[in-house]
């Protein structure tokens, strides 16, 4: 493993837990989600780095994609999405 | 009649099973509902009083969880080193299904010959899982006689009313031209599940996120022109038998590929590898389902 | 220390858990508890597959018709992964439904107060 790839992938790792402390801190529920999305696609990208692409296609397609639009489903049906339409 | 009444265990198995009251000697536990004496500790360290005491649970909680990642951070540098070949997990059990997957399996992708083939079974239990998931939602959410309020009834009405508009143009159109390629590309990525990256739970989702994606431009009554609540079970169902029978074949000719029937052809063509390419599809097909079924239950509270 | 760095994976997918763990215990959002349920899934996954990986090797696709063990990272890990995905999404569509049943009747999402309710509910 080069160490360009390995500074890559820990910047990556680095992304993830900034990400998980950042749905914590954050007091928005709609801003919770967003990061939630950012952080499964950055977790696509590392399945890549560890060689199993199977997994980045179905990361990608479930945690950025299915996940999250169930998530904000149920921030609409439970009034929880301030400043758009539903608000 | 109570069941204490009945003499025969059959009679009390047939009174159990139509339904009839299970308690027997019900009195002696209805006299015994008072709550028992708490012990001296318990008063004062209950849960109830530590949850109460909000600065002392976060505390707590923090602590706790500091203290479980030092542990597990400590095991962590007891553990083999990361990306060597002789660790203990790169066992005999990997290298079975490397060296001997595609002479036995016929797929080029190891990982689906592995969960398609040598761990079917387990692929279909989790099969079964996203079925039971969807039918757990339906009994939530669906709205019937029970699961109803006029505020809700509102809000999709409006929520129609935004849907026949032509406000969302833009998505309108643009979901016609991509919805079809997002499916079409779901679809390659399930009939290649054997030969490249992918296959039934990734593929499947792929087609599930563009129907959603089809169903948020158009409004979901669009979309139960041409899928509803019986074509989701018909699909889910069809596919569900499929697979068992796919499966049962294998087993009871004797699991192990001998007197196999299916022919495997020759690796890398695209209707090769026996059984693999049709559990992908119904694999595939049961998770698509899943997915809109989850999307629709959930905005509309029907599919 | 140095064994820390090199198991880099590893030691994220922990401190990644722990988060996940204090995020469930700490958070009064229900919804909040789900990602911080879901970021837990996560963490388990990563470190599966961070036990599979080898360095120098390719994934587990047949290329140049190459048939030896010794040149393809360990499928194990990716197999078991590949459907724990699957699992997290119906675990997740499932808690979410409870979510929003839980709002149709307390009308909040906020822990204790549906707590509190629920004892009023059970005290008349």
């Amino acid at each position: 493993m080069s160490t360009m790839s390995t500074v890559i992938q820990v910047i990556l790792v680095l992304f993830l837990i900034a990400s998980a402390i950042g749905v914590s801190v954050t007091g928005n529920l709609f801003m919770a989600v967003i990061i939630f999305m950012g952080y499964s696609s950055i977790m696509a990208i590392i399945w890549l780095f560890l060689e199993s692409p199977d997994l980045a296609i179905t990361e990608a397609a479930v945690g950025a994609g299915v996940d999250s639009v169930l998530f904000f489903l149920t921030l609409k049906k439970v009034h929880a999405l301030k400043g758009t339409r539903e608000g | 009649m109570a069941l204490s009444e009945k003499k025969s265990f059959w009679q009390k198995l047939k009174a159990w099973i139509d339904g009839e009251e299970i308690l027997i000697n019900a009195d002696k536990y209805i006299s015994t509902r008072e709550k028992p004496e708490l012990p001296h500790f318990a008063k004062h360290f209950s849960t109830e009083n530590v949850r109460s005491n909000k600065k002392l649970y976060r505390l707590m909680s923090v602590f706790v969880s500091l203290v479980f990642i030092g542990i597990m951070l400590i095991t962590v540098t007891h553990l083999p080193t990361f990306g060597e070949a002789s660790n203990p997990s790169n066992n005999e059990v990997a290298e079975r299904y490397l060296e001997q997957g595609i002479e036995e399996t016929g797929a080029i992708n190891f990982v689906a010959g592995m969960i398609l083939d040598y761990r079917a079974f387990d692929t279909f239990g989790e099969s079964n899982v996203l079925f039971l998931a969807v039918i757990c939602v339906v009994m939530l959410l669906k709205r019937d006689s029970k699961n109803i309020s006029a505020a809700e009834d509102q809000e999709n009405a409006e929520d129609d009313v935004f849907d026949m508009e032509d406000l969302k143009l833009i998505l309108k159109k643009g979901s016609k031209t991509i919805a079809p390629l997002v499916i079409l590309y779901g679809i390659y990525v399930v009939l290649n599940g054997h030969l490249s990256p992918g296959g039934g739970f990734s593929g499947g989702s792929i087609i599930g996120a563009g129907l959603i994606l089809y169903s948020a431009a158009n409004g979901q009554k669009k979309m139960q022109t041409f899928f509803t609540f019986r074509t989701f079970t018909l699909i889910s169902v069809a596919c569900l038998l499929t697979y068992c029978g796919c499966k049962s074949y294998s087993f009871f000719t004797g699991a192990n590929h001998v007197g196999y029937e299916i022919p495997k052809g020759v690796p890398g063509a695209i209707l090769s590898s026996g059984f693999i390419l049709p559990l992908n599809i119904c694999v595939g097909l049961i998770v698509a389902c899943t997915m809109y079924g989850f999307y629709a239950l959930f905005t509309k509270g029907e599919i | 220390m140095n064994h820390l760095a090199t198991n880099f994976y590893e030691a994220a997918s922990v401190i990644l858990f722990g988060i996940g763990f204090m995020n469930l215990l700490l958070q009064n959002n229900l919804i909040k508890k789900f990602i911080g349920l879901n970021i837990m899934d996560t963490a388990v996954y990563l470190f599966l597959a961070a036990k599979g990986y080898i360095f120098g090797r390719v994934a587990p696709i047949l290329t140049n018709g190459v048939v030896d063990a010794d040149y393809y990272i360990n499928p194990v890990p990716a197999g078991l992964v590949l459907t724990g995905i699957v699992v997290s999404v119906s675990v997740t569509a499932f808690s979410l439904a409870l979510v929003q049943r839980l709002y149709k009747h307390y009308g909040t999402l906020n822990m204790d107060e549906i707590m509190k309710l629920s004892r009023e509910e059970e005290g008349e």
